[in-house]
């Protein structure tokens, strides 16, 4: 079974602001850890809503993301969506940590 | 960066109530403050190396940087944004961010100081539904109209011109959409434009070099200098002569500052309120207001109405001031007395809010009794002839009586008008006798053959 991760981005980087990325890297990982395929989303302006949207149709299971407001943290949540937060860094990087099962709530990843 | 001398420094920095960010030229973050690892929620350790973009999660960081492709900024640059903190929460926020440099004078980063705004957005949200903005108090409908309009105004940064007549509270309303904008922390700088010699104000607005004029011994910056990075308040703008409106004009247009006597400018940050009690279109019509810069300092207008005009706002005054001179003369009157408040609900005041705020301090300051009667009022309001005041039905609230008491006529808008419609209906009604005209108006002769004259009337 895969799952599947989505990655607001600023760049390369973990977005520091969910609300405010205009690009989306979605990954499908198997659970072995290997990440499956990978996808780039541009979306057309800043919306957390639309990223929220998103997220329910794509049936994501974990988002990882920089700054996110408490609302729509409750509101992922609350549709069974893991989201680890206040994360810094690559987002491949921060990807391969999620994977390891090493990425927590606050990780600067170097 | 981070030596042995600056540690004191920022030792202090680390005191200071309000977010400071000190950053190198990548904008990865050397210091950050006490105060601004609470408001973030990020131990200040941890900021340490990161983008700054990553530490503070501002607005303005992920979609306008002012140093996103800067080594170093011209100016000092001031937004409004908002951050959310380690908490998940929005904070309204206003950043200043400034260049820092060696002591030879070579860009090495950047200082930021972040200031949490969220007590003053609570007071906005207050203020769109109050009867306040500021210390400008009023419940009429006019003046609900214009405090909605105001914190829009305040965050804007284009041109106001404030309009309204004398005593109506311009200088406080510029003040206060000067302490409400991002430009609070700058400097508010006022000048009347009608109370200096034309060749002063010049020199005065814009300043001089040395040599520029006989007795200019020395450089000196003008006000658009002194409030860069603020707002300049040009009050009486109507009296501005010609020439300086035209120098006035192409700073709105180009934003740069030509001393007098220089042929080199330097840029000015700074927002333009103005204000009149002038009637500027008809000045621009008789030729004696430029047309293009009207209509530059016309971006946004503020009509300030009269108190004869504000429906309401009377009765509120006059407890607010009550209040008011209360506390600041140590007194502790209840009130007014029926009468008394009579005369103050039926005056038309021509000066306005503060007439009737001069009005109320001398009533405050004369009294010895714990009421205010009648005989503690001005005379001269008692003296004049009283307005004719609608009765009023039981039903009808005190305060619906207050403002505009003289009787409202069919396209009667002001007090001029009304003045002129009043002397003609007292002329008819003495079948164009001036004697009695003037008995029955309670004026002198020589007022009534002066307010004739004025208004153009002739009784023959």
């Amino acid at each position: 079974m895969t799952t599947k991760v989505m990655i607001p981005l600023h760049k390369d980087e973990v977005a520091p602001r969910f609300d405010l990325s205009t690009e989306v890297l979605m990954a499908w990982c198997s659970d072995e850890g290997n990440v499956e395929q990978e996808k780039l989303l541009i979306l057309p302006g800043p919306s957390a809503e639309r990223i929220c949207h998103m997220a329910m149709t794509e049936h994501v299971q974990a988002i990882i993301c920089g700054g996110i407001d408490q609302e729509v943290f409750d509101y992922l949540t609350w549709k069974n969506v893991d989201v680890i937060d206040d994360v810094i860094g690559r987002a491949t990087t921060v990807l391969r940590r999620y994977l390891s099962g090493r990425l927590h709530r606050g990780d600067i990843v170097p | 960066m981070r030596d042995a001398h600056a540690l004191d420094f920022y030792r202090l920095l680390d005191d200071v109530p309000l977010g400071v960010l000190v950053m190198d030229r990548h904008r990865r973050v050397v210091f950050c403050n006490r105060f601004l690892e609470t408001l973030i929620g990020m131990p200040a350790l941890t900021t340490e190396g990161l983008h700054c973009r990553n530490v503070v999660r501002s607005r303005a960081c992920i979609t306008g940087c002012p140093a996103e492709h800067h080594a170093e900024l011209s100016e000092t640059a001031c937004i409004q944004s908002d951050l959310i903190n380690r908490d998940r929460k929005r904070i309204p926020v206003r950043m200043t961010l400034s260049s820092l440099y060696d002591i030879n004078g070579k860009p090495v980063g950047f200082i930021e100081t972040i200031e949490d705004l969220r007590h003053l957005k609570a007071h906005d949200e207050e203020a769109a539904q109050a009867y306040s903005f500021s210390h400008i108090v009023g419940q009429s409908v006019q003046m609900q109209k214009l405090f909605g309009m105001l914190p829009v105004v305040a965050q804007s940064d284009a041109s106001v011109l404030i309009t309204g007549e004398t005593g109506t509270g311009k200088d406080m309303l510029a003040e206060a959409l000067h302490q409400e904008s991002a430009r609070a922390k700058g400097p508010f700088v006022k000048i009347n434009c009608g109370a200096l010699p034309e060749t002063l104000l010049e020199s005065e607005l814009f300043g001089h070099t040395k040599g520029a004029f006989t007795g200019a011994v020395e450089n000196k910056q003008g006000r658009f200098y002194l409030a860069h990075n603020g707002t300049l308040y040009l009050t009486e703008i109507g009296d501005l002569p010609l020439p300086l409106q035209v120098k006035l004009l192409t700073f709105l247009d180009d934003k740069i500052v030509y001393p007098l006597g220089s042929t080199k400018g330097y840029a000015a940050n700074v927002r333009v309120i103005a204000a009149t009690h002038r009637d500027l279109e008809q000045m621009v019509r008789e030729g004696r207001f430029r047309q293009d810069l009207f209509f530059r300092l016309n971006v946004m207008r503020l009509n300030i109405p009269p108190l004869r005009d504000r429906d309401g706002d009377v009765r509120l005054l006059v407890d607010y001031f009550l209040n008011y001179f209360n506390q600041k003369l140590h007194r502790n009157m209840s009130g007014f007395s029926a009468k008394a408040m009579q005369i103050l609900l039926s005056y038309a005041y021509p000066g306005n809010v503060r007439e009737l705020r001069n009005i109320v301090e001398y009533a405050v300051s004369v009294c010895r009794e714990k009421k205010i009667l009648a005989a503690h009022l001005p005379t001269y309001l008692s003296e004049r002839r009283p307005m004719a005041v609608e009765p009023s039905t039981p039903s009808e609230p005190a305060v619906q009586r207050a403002g505009p008491a003289p009787v409202r006529r069919e396209g009667v808008s002001s007090w001029i008008e009304m003045e002129k419609q009043l002397i003609l209906d007292t002329l008819v009604h003495t079948r164009g006798n001036r004697v009695l005209a003037a008995k029955q108006l309670g004026w002198a002769r020589s007022t009534l053959w002066r307010k004739m004259k004025q208004y153009g009337i002739d009784a023959s």
